[in-house]
């Protein structure tokens, strides 16, 4: 585990906001930290970053308790982010790149390739009132990276770029995983959570109601509902093990979509009905985390 | 370069380098200096009538030697028996000149009263005139002492060098008979100077910082900035980056006041170039006198407080005005607490307005003991000269303050800054002093 937190508790004036949260984040991968607004996800990385402290509990970096210095070690994009108006962009960038430890030069280095990759050189001198806003976030995404943390968080990093900048920045978070980081991505945008998580935590009121791998939860949340294509025009079969839920004529095939009911294997479900059907093809319905989200949440 | 200097560093030069800032420092010392000497020059205007002088001479050595002008008429009078010269002043006496003493052993002992403020071509002429006497006096004493010798040679060339300091006291007979030393005058208008100096700058800075903190609550930088600066660092190179911009300011209005004042004397020192540089009815406009007095003030002393209690206040005021602008998200909502907060401030120059006229009345003392209005009141005060246990003990009480205060500001900032929404109430501000 490169990042645990152990019980933290945080309680604010009038609400708790986090209750008993533990969370493991193995290292190298993508984690997503999942939750509806106010559930306490911005408070948890708050104190991941230790811009607050717990009111008990421990996060741990790298299996010892975490310390001040270990700020250094992680880039945190946050949610509610913005830029000085008045200053260049340039200055901007290299104020924030020296203020996450780098010297002066280093910082020029660094950020010479960044602005290559991202293709702002153009507005190196330009004042940041002039940015658009996908302009902004992308000198915010850089000056998050530009000291090579071990650990990122990103937290809503798609919202404000259009499809085409969102896709870099997707690219660059699994090249950065690539290359070894650990990163949490706190998103409500589950397609991405799908494309680039490989564990994820749901936080619901202000604890952890979910946690795992992406996709053992997708199955542990299966709804038992799967879909045949049969030869033929005609299914009528009953039986107590399933319920049908749909049947569509396909040219010369029918699709089904039938839930299973009882203890019946998935075997024997796919046997009973290969003993009178010709079936095409099979297979099992696995939930989005979409799904999983809202039924978790709303249950 | 460590974060807490990387932040000073930006508030300071992104704030010097605004074109607002340059043309405010290098506008306002012109208008204090026409401020300033615009009523000095009036009152040394001669209104054309010839005044007369009294003069009391107990010695005898020096009355013959005063020459009457077309403006004064010096008259000699005896030391007593006489109807008291006092009764006469505003009728037909302008002023009484009175030595009581030989000024070679005591330069103090000669004063000059009059109704209206003496001008200063006037006590000029008297200095000038006794001074040269004086000098006169000593090299006698040298050469009557009979052995010129290497020595006393020495004593010459010091005693023309240092020239003699005849130190004229101006008083003034009030309507109601008292008698005051004039020299408050300079005094009041010093104090008042400071003050309005101060009280400027408390004001003019401490806005400064409520809108760094507010900007970068509204910009939504904030929490990017504490991902990598503690907030109390935060805060703390937003008060010294901007309070150093006010340094700055102060040290180039000091250079430049240096300069206006150096190139005075220099125009003073060569006469001749300054009769044809000024016009005619200008002559009468007596520089040197103004000099004289200008630099006649401990300015060294009043400057070594102005500093202190500059630095007080300031930090003191704005610790209040960064801890009430991390507590909201928009300009509207700072005047709840920014309209008490700055009617304590007015409140503490009006005190520091009305002792002017009674510095050393309790109005006076206490205002400048209670830390929200000393460093304003306090600058009033010194000029008249006050005893050192009370600003020693102003500015005990006024650092102890402050420490408390940003301390508490501090521990509200770091919470506030995060918050976004609604308005917290007071109750809710000390509760985050709490939180960890």
């Amino acid at each position: 585990m490169y990042l645990e937190t152990a019980n933290v508790v945080k309680q604010y004036a009038n609400h708790l906001a986090l209750n008993n949260v533990s969370i493991q984040v193995p290292r190298g991968t993508v984690f997503g930290l999942l939750g509806p607004n106010g559930a306490g996800k911005t408070t948890l990385i708050r104190i991941i970053t230790r811009i607050t402290a717990p009111d008990s509990g421990e996060v741990k970096i790298d299996g010892r308790p975490s310390k001040a210095e270990d700020v250094y070690r992680i880039g945190y994009l946050p949610e509610e982010r913005g830029l000085y108006k008045k200053m260049k962009v340039g200055e901007q960038a290299m104020y924030l790149a020296q203020l996450r430890g780098l010297s002066k030069k280093e910082a020029h280095r660094e950020l010479m390739i960044w602005f290559k990759r991202f293709d702002i050189m153009g507005w190196y001198n330009r004042k940041v009132e002039e940015l658009s806003k996908g302009m902004q976030q992308k000198v915010q995404f850089i000056s998050t990276v530009i000291h090579n943390p071990d650990l990122l968080i990103f937290d809503e990093p798609f919202s404000g770029f259009d499809p085409v900048n969102a896709d870099i920045v997707k690219r660059e978070v699994l090249r950065l995983r690539d290359e070894g980081k650990t990163i949490i991505l706190s998103t409500h945008n589950m397609e991405s959570v799908e494309e680039l998580c490989d564990n994820i935590a749901l936080i619901h009121q202000s604890q952890v109601v979910l946690q795992g791998k992406v996709f053992a939860i997708r199955k542990e949340h299966r709804p038992n509902i799967f879909r045949f294509r049969l030869m033929g025009n005609e299914f009528d079969l009953e039986h107590p093990s399933f319920t049908l839920l749909s049947k569509e004529p396909y040219h010369e095939f029918i699709d089904l979509r039938i839930q299973k009911q009882g203890d019946i294997s998935s075997n024997d479900l796919v046997r009973l009905i290969l003993a009178r059907y010709e079936v095409v093809s099979y297979d099992e319905e696995l939930p989005t985390m979409n799904d999983v989200f809202i039924r978790t949440v709303t249950r | 370069m460590n974060r807490l200097g990387l932040v000073i560093q930006r508030e300071y030069i992104t704030r010097v380098r605004k074109k607002s800032f340059i043309i405010l420092t290098l506008l306002m010392p012109l208008l204090m200096v026409a401020l300033s000497l615009v009523p000095l020059w009036l009152s040394t205007l001669n209104d054309g009538s010839v005044k007369n002088v009294a003069v009391i001479d107990n010695t005898g050595i020096y009355a013959p030697l005063l020459q009457s002008t077309d403006a004064y008429q010096f008259q000699v009078i005896g030391g007593s028996g006489q109807q008291e010269p006092e009764s006469r002043l505003g009728k037909d006496l302008f002023a009484i000149l009175q030595i009581t003493e030989d000024l070679n052993q005591n330069p103090r002992a000669v004063s000059l009263t009059s109704q209206k403020q003496a001008p200063q071509e006037l006590q000029s002429m008297i200095v000038r005139t006794l001074n040269e006497k004086v000098t006169q006096q000593k090299l006698d004493d040298l050469s009557s002492s009979g052995n010129v010798d290497r020595e006393a040679i020495t004593q010459v060339r010091s005693i023309v060098e240092e020239g003699s300091k005849v130190s004229l006291r101006t008083l003034r007979l009030d309507s109601g008979g008292s008698v005051s030393e004039s020299s408050t005058e300079l005094a009041t208008v010093i104090g008042m100077l400071f003050t309005i100096l101060i009280y400027m700058f408390i004001l003019m800075y401490g806005n400064m910082v409520m809108q760094a903190v507010l900007e970068e609550k509204k910009s939504r930088i904030v929490e990017v900035m504490v991902s990598s600066v503690k907030p109390v660092n935060l805060l703390l190179g937003k008060v010294v980056g901007i309070g150093l911009v006010g340094i700055t300011q102060l040290i180039i209005w000091a250079i430049l006041m240096g300069f206006f004042f150096s190139g005075l004397s220099f125009f003073i020192a060569s006469p001749g170039q300054m009769d044809t540089a000024m016009p005619a009815q200008m002559s009468s406009f007596d520089m040197e006198g103004i000099m004289n007095t200008v630099m006649s003030v401990n300015w060294l002393e009043i400057g070594f407080y102005f500093i202190l209690f500059f630095i007080g206040g300031y930090i003191l005021y704005a610790s209040i005005f960064a801890m009430f602008a991390s507590a909201v998200d928009s300009d509207e909502d700072t005047s709840q607490f920014m309209t008490p907060v700055t009617l304590i401030i007015v409140f503490a120059f009006l005190a520091g307005f009305y002792s002017v006229n009674n510095p050393d009345g309790p109005l006076a003392f206490w205002a400048s003991l209670v830390p929200f209005s000393s460093p304003i009141v306090m600058m009033v005060r010194i000029p008249f000269g006050i005893p050192l246990w009370e600003k020693l003990l102003s500015i005990v009480l006024l650092y102890g303050t402050f420490i408390l205060i940003s301390i508490i500001a501090a521990k509200i900032y770091r919470v506030g800054i995060l918050m976004y929404g609604k308005k917290p109430s007071i109750k809710e501000m000390v509760k985050w002093i709490k939180y960890k």
